[in-house]
């Protein structure tokens, strides 16, 4: 049978060898270095507050915040979940892989963020970056991991920088989709009183597109955490690579055991973030207030949110 | 005096070639034909009008009819396809936009249909919006807030969100907010639109009674020809986005330009629109001191039933043909015989007094004595006048009113 290849093949694979090894590594090495560094710091000192913050103190502060913001019941899960993971001896393991998380989505945010107020204010703009994000969405994570090895090298950060670009395109979608959908009649009320561009984006954009941002953040954090595994193959450490060991020496135990501690560690992070998007709804006015909100007497905050609850 | 608004020649046309669909327009073509053709949307074609300061100026027009197109060029939200635009001679559509931004934040406020507040905000900080905009510091801002708020009676409600308030209260936040910054011009799109009946009569009274002390000006848009009357110092009815009418209150009921214009006035309520001194006759009328039979005779003359009798200045009573003519034949040709026959309980009303007021006292069958506010007559209205102008029934209307409303 005749087929295409035997009329013309396409080294398709030395053309990309040569465009990474030949070009970009070369000559922009450097760059990526640099791109490192802000991420390693930020990682050190998360790892390093996650790290000393005694087990027993992080367990009753987290289940503490659970309890403000969705409920007992979820305080009650986190502090059983957490001892739980102490004691089947991940604690360790399980704060990196927190401040793993904690780093990508902090990342994702501050590039996030401005995308999608960048591009919601922008039709064309917004035609360019969508099939980016289209694309990112649809390439199998593991693809992401050979030119990010080629680029920044194996690691813990090139591990975070290839799970900040697999969890990026929810937050940017979503910031996009909370601003395009603030009522058209407020944002002339606030042009018909002379807002500038920053004082209409600070007083009415932003606040009523929080809730949907706060679920862009939440799917950004579960991507993030369902990428550490896969980023423990370039040398991430963390739950992920518990797994990942527990896999290649066939340690069925191990890797469940790091599966577990991914998965109560998932539901704990999705349930808090979740509730906190629900109760910044239209009536909370920032993000500080928000926060505020977690240390105030319970039924004051409640009360309010539930009254508009709609 | 220089107008506050200055309009002219204004054209909006949606679309993405309006010079086209412009040129089309002055050639004549309507605008169904130019969205036939072409499928521009000719939103405001050819208005021009004034604004004097401290007058309410209202458009009135069916929906689609390009009202909001034509208010929201006023401050600057769409920019015209052609045409001028001077608020204080500062032309809106080709200033910088920080020249836009300020006339905004100090001269323009506006009031929208569906309220649009904030939904974050607190009522307090939705009427303080324009401030803080502003620059305002936070106390004063607080302070004006609340004064503004106290001006609609919503005071109680500073620290409470709008979801909280009913759509009569959310549109008097709206007010607030936009009397909040002390704006000369206010700029209200179907503001009672949203309101029912009821609740939309009392905002109706609340903005005369605020615009009493606060001489704002006023450009007021409505789809109801009632609210125009009532609300207008002067009126543009809209159709197709062009002024078919422009005119006071009276001038358009009484004399409608079209068809269309017609058949809004045809249901009005009249009873709202014209005043005692509309339809009030010539001051005739006689001294205290004056001989009955020259009352008689002068009565006749005019071919009037009653007269209003004056000591000096000062109104005293009104005397009947009837009882008159009866006096004299049973007391003779005696002197005094006016003050013995005159009914001092006589009907008064101020020449403001809306027509419908006046129902009442016509029932009496006395003519109604029309007064200026010292109290002075100025007129009178014979009691059919009364019912041929609310009936709108013309012909008994034109041979009762007299044509030159009388001079205060
Ligand atoms: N942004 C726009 N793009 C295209 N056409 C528009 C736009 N805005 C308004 N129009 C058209 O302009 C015309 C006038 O609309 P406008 O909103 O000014 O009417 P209106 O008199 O305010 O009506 P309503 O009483 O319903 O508010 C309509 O035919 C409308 O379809
Ligand atoms: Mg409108």
């Amino acid at each position: 049978m005749l087929s295409p290849a035997d009329i013309l093949t396409i080294p398709f694979d030395d053309w990309v060898n040569t465009l990474v090894r030949d070009y970009l590594v070369p000559n922009f090495r450097p760059f990526f270095r640099a791109l490192q560094v802000p991420v390693t710091t930020v990682l050190n000192a998360f790892d390093a507050f996650f790290q000393f913050i005694p087990m027993v103190v992080f367990t009753l502060v987290l289940a503490f915040i659970a309890w403000r913001v969705v409920g007992r019941g979820i305080a009650i899960f986190t502090l059983l979940a957490l001892t739980f993971i102490d004691m089947i001896g991940l604690w360790t393991e399980t704060m990196t892989t927190l401040s793993m998380i904690v780093t990508s989505v902090l990342f994702c945010t501050i590039i996030g963020v401005p995308i999608g107020i960048l591009v919601a204010g922008s039709n064309k703009l917004w035609s360019v970056v969508r099939p980016i994000l289209d694309i990112m969405q649809t390439i199998p994570s593991f693809v992401y991991l050979v030119p990010i090895v080629m680029l920044f090298g194996v690691g813990m950060v090139p591990g975070i920088i290839a799970t900040i670009i697999f969890a990026l395109p929810p937050i940017i979608r979503l910031t996009n989709l909370g601003i395009r959908n603030v009522r058209g009649d407020l944002i002339e009320a606030a042009e018909a009183f002379g807002s500038t561009r920053w004082q209409m984006l600070w007083e009415v954009q932003l606040p009523l597109a929080l809730r949907t941002v706060m679920a862009g953040l939440n799917q950004t954090l579960m991507l993030s955490l369902s990428m550490v595994v896969i980023a423990a193959l370039i040398g991430a450490g963390g739950l992920g690579l518990t797994v990942y060991t527990g896999l290649g020496r066939l340690d069925v135990g191990g890797a469940t055991a790091g599966g577990v501690g991914i998965v109560l560690l998932a539901i704990i992070l999705d349930r808090i973030t979740q509730a906190l998007g629900e109760q910044s709804g239209v009536r909370t006015p920032s993000l500080r207030q928000m926060l505020v909100s977690v240390f105030r007497p319970r039924g004051a905050v409640t009360g309010e949110t539930n009254k508009t609850g709609n | 005096m220089e107008p506050k608004v200055k309009v002219r020649n204004l054209f909006k046309i949606f679309g993405d070639a309006p010079e086209t669909a412009l040129e089309r327009l002055k050639q004549g073509q309507s605008k169904e034909q130019i969205l036939e053709e072409t499928g521009h949307v000719v939103g405001v074609q050819d208005a021009s009008f004034d604004v004097g300061e401290g007058s309410i100026f209202v458009v009135m027009g069916l929906s689609g009819s390009g009202k909001s197109t034509l208010v929201r060029m006023l401050n600057g939200l769409i920019p015209p396809t052609s045409g001028e635009i001077l608020i204080d001679g500062d032309d809106v559509a080709n200033c910088s936009p920080e020249r836009l931004r300020d006339i905004r934040r100090n001269k323009i406020a506006m009031v929208f249909q569906h309220f649009a507040l904030f939904p974050h905000k607190t009522i307090a900080e939705n009427t303080a919006y324009g401030l803080k905009i502003k620059g305002v510091s936070a106390a004063e801002r607080r302070e004006k807030a609340l004064q503004s708020l106290d001006q609609v009676g919503l005071k109680a409600w500073a620290d409470g969100y709008p979801s909280e308030l009913s759509g009569g209260m959310q549109q008097r936040v709206g007010l607030a907010r936009g009397l909040a910054t002390n704006p000369q011009i206010l700029l209200m799109d179907e503001p009672f639109g949203a309101l029912d009946p009821l609740i939309r009569r009392e905002m109706q009274e609340e903005l005369l009674q605020l615009q009493r002390s606060l001489k704002k000006t006023i450009i007021f848009i409505t789809h109801d020809l009632n609210e125009a009357l009532i609300l207008g110092d002067r009126i543009a009815i809209m159709k197709d986005g062009r002024f078919v009418q422009v005119g006071t209150a009276q001038e358009i009921v009484a004399d409608p330009a079209d068809d269309y214009v017609s058949a809004f006035v045809a249901d009005i309520d009249r009873g709202r629109v014209f005043t005692a001194g509309h339809v009030a006759n010539d001051a005739q009328a006689v001294q205290l001191s004056d001989d009955s039979q020259n009352a008689l005779k002068a009565m006749e003359d005019l071919n009037r039933n009653a007269l209003y009798v004056l000591d000096g200045e000062r109104i005293v009573g009104v005397v009947t043909y009837q009882d008159l003519s009866t006096a004299i034949r049973e007391n003779g040709k005696a002197d005094g015989a006016l003050a013995d026959v005159l009914v001092s309980d006589y009907p008064v009303a101020n020449r403001d007094a809306q027509l419908h007021e006046l129902y009442g006292l016509a029932s009496t069958g006395l003519p109604i004595a029309v007064t200026d506010k010292n109290g002075s007559l100025i007129g009178v209205v014979e009691p059919e006048a009364v019912f041929a102008q609310l009936s709108g029934d013309e012909q008994t209307q034109d041979s009762v009113r007299s044509d030159t409303p009388p001079a205060a």
